[in-house]
């Protein structure tokens, strides 16, 4: 259309002279030089990701190749492997184990739930609803981190109002059964390794939720009903058409949810027993043990192992889900 | 028309749904219960008493507001770092193509991609080897380094829905670039920057794990919540902050997804 216009106008002003004044001339450079204009755009985002993120990042990696000297516990900069193999010692491993442990069950249970959240947003909730249930999501996921481990921390409390509901029940001997048993049991819930599991399903669950939802809205209703037609049961429906289907989308939730409970160190650490995980071994190590080597090596562990899952997920097709 | 469109739930989901919401949102309430508390030593359920005194008490507490002042302090800073970033990415990345396009979407999502944990203490390390002292700037730094990616992900969207053929056609009309960036592209983008800021505010005003490790002696509102939480000191003044930031958190939240709610992709879907 625009070249029409042009023609009727005389041709010899259609190749303009260059504009006047700084502006002017630097914006026709950039016309000519749109390679200048990127480049120009690019350094500085570039400069700060790169040399600030990537450089801390990789300065990071070096010191888990050092190793800490045992008697002076100053950091000896001489190359070794010395500080990974310590990740080995059964103490350190049963660190990472029980992390990733933690990580794998909180991501099933959060699948778990987050599912029919997902299902009826994406195919009952309509208009006003649709709305409902969106912010219904979304205000969990943005509001204060802090803020939900603390009320989390008036919940399960000894004095608190889950004991208070088993009371009224007349449930108590349910939650005292739950609590004495070992390993998961504790004083209260508050420091139990099920407190920690609550939370931390409470906390990444919108993570879970919205990929999942954004999977499922692809998900045709006529494929549901194309299933029932053909005599499938509920049950198998599920399994055979919604699910697989759904699954690129949890996948992907699970990117989220998997990841922030591997590098997680502030629930374990308000709400939970005094075994660690891995983001409190980093954080000790680094602050009161002043291991800056070992920590490094532990803050290895969640990227290799991120990494790996990536891998993995990105071969699901996860990735198209996001 | 949609042929699932009469179709009901069915009952087992819909209160699988309903449970599932409940069961994000009654924790959040119960902080609200909870600031008015009167009891002071433990989290007694429920209440003995309600009582408006501890907003008053909150109110005339310097080390609150010392607090506060400085998490608005160092959100803004980074926020505006970030909105620079952030947009000069986007246009970067969905104006033109070029060599290593999908690395650069990588690079601005990795500081949030990887955890917390590790973008505070590769930070630390690198600060510590280069003797640089603490400050709100190291804490600046960290923040606007992940909240690049809120700005950056709203900038992407928004530039892919506005047509090439806008710009095209203000620069055909005789404006140059810089008039075509300021009356056709920053009206475009503008409502999605608006909110990709405040999503990056919210972000950084609740940051916790990287702060712990760039901060030095000054405490940002969620740091001083953090060490209430660890070592309890006055638990219904932690219980007034608590409820006050999950008010201030959620006015940005709805905000931003006002002015996001037509486009193709709303603000906030991929924190």
């Amino acid at each position: 259309m625009t070249a029409i216009a042009l023609t009727h106008e005389e041709t010899a002003t259609s190749i303009l002279p260059g504009r006047g004044g700084f502006f002017g001339r630097l914006s026709d450079m950039f016309w000519r030089r749109p390679k200048l204009l990127l480049f120009l755009m690019l350094t500085p985002p570039l400069l700060w990701l790169g040399i600030i993120y990537i450089g801390s990042l990789l300065a990071l990696l070096l010191q888990s190749f050092f190793s800490i000297d045992d008697f002076s516990g100053l950091v000896n900069y001489e190359f070794t492997l010395a500080t990974y193999a310590q990740l080995l010692s059964p103490t350190n491993f049963d660190i990472i184990v029980r992390t990733v442990l933690m990580a794998a069950l909180v991501t099933l249970a959060s699948a778990v739930v987050a599912f029919p959240i997902a299902y009826y947003a994406a195919r009952y909730a309509r208009g006003k609803w649709k709305a409902l249930f969106y912010l219904g999501v979304m205000l969990p996921l943005w509001s204060s981190y802090l803020v939900k481990i603390y009320a989390w921390k008036l919940i399960l409390a000894k004095e608190g109002i889950l004991t208070w509901f088993f009371a009224k029940l007349h449930l108590v001997w349910l939650l005292d059964g739950v609590l004495s048993l070992p390993v998961i049991g504790g004083n209260s819930l508050s420091v139990s390794y099920i407190g920690t599991f609550l939370v931390f399903v409470y906390v990444w669950l919108p993570y879970m939720i919205l990929p999942t939802q954004a999977a499922l809205e692809r998900v045709q209703g006529n494929l549901i009903e194309a299933s029932s037609d053909l005599g499938a049961t509920p049950g198998q429906t599920f399994r055979t058409v919604l699910f697989p289907l759904a699954l690129p989308g949890i996948v992907a939730g699970s990117i989220f949810t998997f990841s922030l409970t591997l590098g997680d160190y502030i629930i374990p650490q308000i709400i939970g027993s005094s075994r660690l995980f891995i983001g409190q071994a980093v954080y000790a190590q680094q602050g009161t043990a002043g291991n800056v080597p070992l920590a490094a090596a532990f803050s290895v562990v969640p990227i290799v192992i991120m990494a790996v899952y990536l891998w993995l997920a990105k071969k699901q097709g996860a990735f198209d889900a996001l | 028309m949609r042929s699932d469109r009469g179709q009901r739930a069915p009952i087992a989901l819909k209160i699988a749904a309903a449970g599932g919401l409940l069961f994000l949102h009654l924790p959040i309430l119960l902080i609200f219960v909870y600031a008015f508390t009167t009891e002071e030593k433990s989290y007694q359920w429920p209440p003995p008493g309600l009582t408006l005194q501890w907003f008053g008490i909150a109110w005339n507490r310097p080390d609150v507001w010392a607090a506060l002042g400085l998490s608005v302090q160092v959100a803004c800073i980074a926020t505006a770092i970030a909105l620079v970033l952030g947009t000069l990415c986007a246009a970067a990345v969905s104006q033109t193509k070029f060599f290593g396009r999908e690395a650069i979407s990588l690079l601005v999502i990795l500081p949030i991609a990887l955890p917390g944990i590790i973008t505070g203490i590769a930070l630390r390390s690198a600060f510590s080897l280069f003797d640089i002292p603490f400050s709100v700037w190291t804490i600046v730094l960290g923040h606007a380094t992940f909240c690049v990616v809120v700005v950056y992900n709203n900038a992407v969207a928004r530039f892919r829905r506005t047509q090439g053929s806008l710009i095209e056609a203000s620069m055909d009309l005789g404006a140059d670039g810089f008039q075509t960036f300021r009356h056709v592209i920053l009206p475009n983008i503008g409502t999605a920057l608006l909110a990709g800021g405040m999503l990056a505010f919210a972000l950084s005003f609740d940051e916790v794990i990287v702060t712990t490790f760039t901060g030095g002696q000054q405490s940002t509102l969620p740091i001083w919540m953090l060490e209430e939480l660890i070592r309890p000191r006055q638990r219904p003044v932690t219980n007034v902050v608590a409820m006050v930031v999950v008010l201030v958190t959620f006015l940005p939240i709805l905000a931003a997804y006002y002015l996001t709610r037509d486009g193709d992709q709303v603000a906030g879907a991929g924190k």
